[in-house]
């Protein structure tokens, strides 16, 4: 087992177009194979822009990106490649995410396409063996999107970013706009496929117990600074900053006793 | 003396006749805090805009639903009138849903005040000012000057509930109120919502999914599922003995994300 990072942010800091003040600032983070890292903060924290640049969708202002050791070149076809067969995600609203005019069996197959990994019954096949993964029966693949719930929609999107076996998967809020009992399954899924496939998650959640249940690290952003961050259960356990606290103070809880 | 709020064997259809809530009855004393839980789609949302008589087009309620003295079904928009807002006033998951777009927020509280309690002029501006302070929103003067897209989540949804508070409610519902808002944000926004209850003992009807939220501002649940009442009960109990598979998986949900972070002793 190496412990070199697969994604790395090395001061990283991002300012919008047309704006004077960085949204994040100075901001240092790797992520290592096995080590899922939880992303944690208010909304605005710039938690979303952190996860653009890890994504390559956003060029940092300053700093620098690095993929498996190298900067991230946006512009490298080969490098471009690789990053996204190795680094896939999934976003916060599964209604949104996606295209309600395909069936399932194209929405989970697209990056096999657009990587040129397999085609034809190659492709069938992992289709098949993804949406089996995530635990989707296997008729799934001829429905539509609005045929599902929301918990199911979020399943296909991690069918689909799963497909291609990625070492990292790229989460935003990925289970806030599920139900609790939703919500435990989908948690149960991605530790799931941490344990069975080595998968690494890196999330943005303000869900404290989904982090606790899912990630080894933890990163707490505030206003778009790493105010604490390490193991999760040092950072949740004894949090040393005071925002760290006041997150935990807020996590509604179930009465006790009777 | 009778409840505040009565609803016997309320079912609620599409226009093609599907029912959507079957046979719901439950009730609500003046002063007393329901929280209704279930899945999404189990008809929450359905039932609080029954009460109000604000279900959408083409949808019919039939039962009895008596607010305060008055049958909601059925009745004249004249009626509802009447009773919405002073009987009971609703806040939405989504802050946006009340409020105008293109409206300062100052005018939009100062709606139903000049309405309900015929102010004007300097005693309507102190009024607002005063349901903005209600809701703890620093410098209100401020705020009632901006349009709800220059506030935060969070603040909106606390014009919303100066809005809701605004003719002092018998009754309010909140459907989901801070779902949508930052941890920190919920816990402040229920603290704020108990409190203010408790000082009027107004009665509440509260909206959620998740447990432990309905359980920070309410003493007895009503348990949903696909339209039927499953269990209802002092929500302490239920959580402690569900009586209800249905029950009992969303405590055990509940519980299964508690027990992660409890692992790390991060419990207060
Ligand atoms: N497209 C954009 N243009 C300008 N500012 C933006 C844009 N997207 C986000 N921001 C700002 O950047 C900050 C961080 O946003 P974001 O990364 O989305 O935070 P989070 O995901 O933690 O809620 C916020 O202040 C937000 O208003
Ligand atoms: N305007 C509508 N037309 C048809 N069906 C609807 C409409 N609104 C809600 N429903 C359906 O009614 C059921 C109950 O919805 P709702 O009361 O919104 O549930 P909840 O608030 O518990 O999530 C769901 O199955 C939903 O799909
Ligand atoms: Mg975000
Ligand atoms: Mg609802």
């Amino acid at each position: 087992m190496t412990s070199s990072p697969v994604l790395e942010l090395d001061s990283v800091s991002y300012a919008y177009r047309g704006s004077e003040a960085a949204v994040v600032a100075d901001i240092s983070l790797a992520v290592t194979a096995g080590q899922s890292l939880a992303l944690v903060g208010e909304s605005g924290a710039g938690k979303t822009t952190l996860l653009r640049m890890l994504l390559g969708l956003a060029r940092p202002t300053s700093g620098e990106v690095r993929f498996d050791g190298d900067a991230l070149r946006l512009r490298d076809r080969e490098q471009m490649r690789r990053f996204r067969r190795s680094v896939q995600c999934v976003f916060q609203d599964p209604y949104a995410s996606l295209d309600p005019r395909q069936q399932v069996r194209r929405i989970v197959g697209e990056p096999l396409r657009s990587l040129r990994i397999a085609s034809g019954a190659a492709a069938g096949d992992l289709v098949g063996r993804a949406l089996e993964r995530v635990g989707l029966p296997a008729d799934a693949a001829d429905r539509y999107p609005h045929e599902f719930s929301g918990g199911q929609r979020q399943r296909i999107a991690i069918a689909r970013a799963t497909v291609c076996d990625p070492r990292i998967l790229l989460a935003d809020e990925p289970v806030s706009a599920l139900d609790v009992t939703t919500r435990v399954k989908v948690v149960d899924l991605l530790a799931e496929l941490k344990e069975t496939t080595g998968l690494t998650v890196v999330m943005v959640s303000h869900d404290l117990s989904v982090v606790a249940a899912l990630c080894e690290h933890t990163a707490v952003l505030e206003r778009g600074r790493v105010v604490e961050s390490g193991a999760t259960r040092s950072v949740l356990g004894a949090p040393s900053h005071g925002y760290t606290r006041r997150l935990l103070s807020s996590v509604p809880r179930l009465p006790v006793g009777g | 003396m009778s409840a505040l709020l009565e609803v016997r064997d309320l079912t609620i259809r599409t226009g093609t006749g599907r029912a959507l809530v079957t046979g719901l009855t439950f009730s609500v004393a003046r002063g007393e805090r329901l929280g209704l839980i279930g899945e999404s789609g189990s008809g929450k949302s359905l039932t609080t805009l029954a009460v109000l008589g604000l279900l959408p087009d083409g949808m019919t309620a039939s039962g009895s639903v008596v607010l305060d003295g008055t049958q909601i079904i059925g009745a004249s928009e004249k009626t509802l009138a009447g009773v919405r807002g002073r009987g009971a006033a609703i806040v939405f998951q989504e802050p946006l849903t009340a409020l105008d777009p293109l409206m300062r927020v100052g005018r939009q509280i100062a709606e139903p005040l000049r309405r309900r309690r015929g102010v004007t002029g300097a005693a309507l501006r102190r009024a607002v000012a005063e349901a903005l302070e209600r809701v703890r929103l620093p410098d209100p003067a401020r705020i009632a000057r901006a349009f709800p897209h220059e506030l935060s989540g969070g603040q909106r949804q606390r014009v919303a509930l100066a809005m809701a508070l605004a003719c002092d409610p018998a009754l309010l519902i909140a459907d989901e109120p801070t779902t949508a808002l930052d941890v920190t944000v919920q816990a402040e926004m229920l603290d704020l919502v108990d409190t203010l209850v408790r000082e009027r003992d107004m009665a509440v009807a509260f909206v959620s999914h998740d447990l432990a939220v309905v359980a920070r501002v309410t003493d007895r649940v009503l348990v949903m599922k696909d339209g039927h009442a499953v269990e209802s009960g002092d929500v302490h109990e239920v959580v402690r003995a569900p009586r209800e598979a249905y029950t009992k998986a969303l405590v055990d949900s509940a519980r299964q994300l508690e027990s992660a972070l409890d692992s790390f002793g991060g419990a207060q």
